[in-house]
């Protein structure tokens, strides 16, 4: 038998090998690629608004499973960076990568959320006029076409994995109450759940402990790192308090781009960070 | 915040299809309707006879209950204020205009396939639909809301408007579709055929709002009052808001057709008119009357108004549109949730709280 013959008849026993799993039998896995570096990838983005600059040559890295918090001023860029990233502001010129495999900048906003990145607002919004479970239900991960939405019915799966989220976020006792009468903290963490519950590989949390009380505040520390690990956590946040409490690296953004990376402590011994940052934060207090 | 929304049970009306609010409407329209029946069977000497007048009357107002719940599917739980929703209807009513021109005399060119029943029912729902599916997809697409979206509307109606007045259209011109004789070889002016159309308006009302409430309780109910209320982050979790948009925009504009299609017989005439964009602003009104949000709030709405401009019509005519005018005011003032609302209040129900905001209310 030639060497050739003998290769061939392996690639058939390969075939017929009786463990074998076929990759179209193979469950789902996220078509994020990490192998090879970075989750979340920017570089030398820029984005100006009639004029004015609001990211200017931006260039940042997130590793698979990190918690990074983004601090910076007013008008640093913050929230227009989770635009970009989340498919709703257009930059002038960059790359942004999710994973090794996907251009972000080529997807719209449902696609890139259905391929697992979460966004948080600024201000919390939840669906009012639906209960809490609702709320879960519809960012549940699976299908969104339309006619599967209207025959979609709540299975078992679905359920479990709901009750799971809503321990997770503590909110199991409000869960046939509506998203409209929850107070303000209440509605941060159903938002999170509800991030939770789309399996992000990416969350993108814009200021969650705005308006919370101490006690809020804590509580949404301890989830936020409870999450990390699993997901990449990215928290844009002013409370530097809260930043101290969770961060292990820190970036700081001015005027559209990186001033500083580092520890928290690093970050905070910056001369150029003291000068912008917390020289103005003694302005505004 | 009221001590109702803080109950622990489950609202089940939002999800079940089997409500109350279902039943009670189903089995009113159901009662009405043999009740109705009866009492035109009566003979005319008898206090209690409805005259096949009142009859005809009746079958239009389902025709009009009927738009009234087209226009709620998408303004109530979707958030898209339609001020053209007469243009879908008017070419359902077109369309059924044609079939019953054809009965009696040769239509030139592709108005001869009219002649068919079955073509004819088909373009009832195709004509609609598909206006429906380019607009709305061109406007969807380009992210077109609120109020933007309202005016585009009143020009799509508004245009159409001039383009059926002209002769050219092979539509009649300005006088329209008239001289209708058959329908399904039946005579139009037979008492018989005068009940048989209100029934048909009448069961027909019963279907689209079963079909509306299947809609609104199912997920894609559910997403489509998440799109009203956040449309962004709707998009955000990964539904692709303006497929949801389109395709309740398409299945309420079929329902306006097959409104027109019911009408055009039972009144004798469609021509342009329809079209204006003062029906279309009308249609709204009935349904923020009934209540939005609610289904049978739209349908209450439509009738209650349109018994109003039947009665006042006569008694003061040029007095009408002021009381149309004062009335929508004084309801969003006083009711912004409409006579649904006060029901809702009576039943102390949470209902309030499945409204949309006071702030779209204004819009």
């Amino acid at each position: 038998m030639s060497g050739v013959e003998s290769a061939r008849f392996g690639r058939l026993r390969e075939l017929a090998r009786p463990d074998r799993v076929f990759d179209f039998m193979a469950p789902a896995q996220s078509p994020v690629d990490v192998r090879h570096g970075p989750i979340l990838y920017l570089e030398d983005v820029s984005v100006s608004f009639d004029g004015f600059q609001a990211i200017n040559g931006l260039n940042l890295t997130i590793d698979d499973g990190e918690l990074r918090c983004i601090i910076g001023p007013n008008g640093a860029g913050k929230t227009t960076m989770m635009d970009i990233i989340t498919g709703k502001t257009r930059p002038d010129t960059g790359q942004v990568w999710f994973g090794s495999r996907h251009n972000l900048l080529a997807l719209d906003e449902p696609q890139i959320a259905n391929l697992g990145i979460g966004r948080k607002f600024q201000k919390p919004t939840v669906f009012e006029a639906l209960d809490v479970t609702e709320n879960l239900e519809l960012a549940m991960a699976g299908e969104r076409r339309v006619w599967k939405t209207l025959l979609a019915r709540l299975d078992h799966e679905g359920l479990a994995r709901i009750d799971e989220v809503l321990e997770t976020i503590g909110l199991s006792e409000e869960r046939y109450r509506l998203a409209g009468v929850l107070s303000h903290g209440q509605k941060q963490w159903l938002e999170i759940g509800m991030l939770l519950m789309q399996r992000p590989r990416l969350l993108l949390v814009d200021e969650p402990v705005a308006g919370m009380t101490e006690p809020e505040m804590h509580r949404t520390a301890e989830l936020l790192t409870r999450l990390a690990g699993q997901q990449s956590v990215v928290v844009v946040e002013h409370d530097m308090g809260f930043v101290r409490s969770i961060a292990r690296q820190v970036t700081v953004l001015h005027q559209g781009s990186v001033l500083a990376e580092g520890t928290m402590d690093e970050v905070s011994n910056d001369s150029r960070v003291i000068e912008v940052y917390l020289g103005g934060d003694e302005e505004s207090a | 915040m009221t001590t109702q929304a803080t109950l622990p049970g489950r609202d089940r009306s939002r999800q079940a299809f089997l409500s109350r609010s279902t039943l009670v409407t189903s089995l009113v329209l159901i009662v009405g309707m043999l009740l109705v029946l009866i009492l035109n069977a009566l003979p005319a000497s008898n206090a209690l006879h409805v005259s096949g007048a009142t009859v005809a009357l009746l079958g239009k107002y389902f025709t009009y209950m009927l738009l009234a719940l087209a226009v709620d599917l998408i303004w109530g739980y979707l958030g898209i204020l339609s001020l053209g929703h007469g243009a879908f209807f008017a070419l359902g009513g077109y369309a059924m205009g044609l079939y019953l021109n054809a009965q009696t005399s040769v239509l030139p060119g592709w108005q001869a396939m009219m002649t068919y029943f079955p073509v004819a029912a088909l373009m009832v729902l195709l004509a609609p639909g598909l206006l429906a599916l380019v607009f709305g997809w061109l406007a969807f697409r380009s992210r077109v809301t609120g109020v933007y979206f309202s005016i585009i509307t009143q020009a799509l109606t508004f245009a159409l408007m001039l383009a059926f007045n002209r002769n050219e259209m092979g539509l009649g011109g300005s006088t329209g579709l008239t001289r209708f004789y058959e329908l399904l070889g039946f005579s139009l002016s037979s008492e018989g055929m005068t009940v048989a159309l209100f029934l048909a308006s009448g069961i027909a009302v019963l279907l689209a709002f079963w079909l509306c409430r299947a809609i609104t309780v199912s997920r894609l109910g559910r997403v489509s009052v998440a799109t009203r209320d956040a449309e962004a982050r709707v998009r955000f979790i990964g539904y692709r808001v303006d497929h949801v948009k389109l395709a309740l925009f398409v299945v309420s504009a079929m329902i306006a057709g097959v409104a027109g299609a019911l009408y055009v017989p039972q009144v004798g005439i469609i021509n342009p008119s329809t079209f204006a964009p003062l029906f279309s602003i009308e249609v709204v009104v009935w349904v923020a009357l009934g209540g939005r949000a609610t289904l049978y709030g739209a349908l209450l709405g439509a009738l209650v108004v349109n018994y109003l401009k039947t009665v006042l019509t006569g008694a003061m005519p040029d007095a009408w549109l002021f009381i149309l005018g004062a009335l929508f005011v004084l309801v969003t003032m006083v009711l912004p949730q409409g006579i649904a609302g006060v029901i809702a209040k009576w039943r102390g129900r949470r209902h309030a709280a499945v409204q949309p905001g006071q702030r779209e209310a204004s819009a």
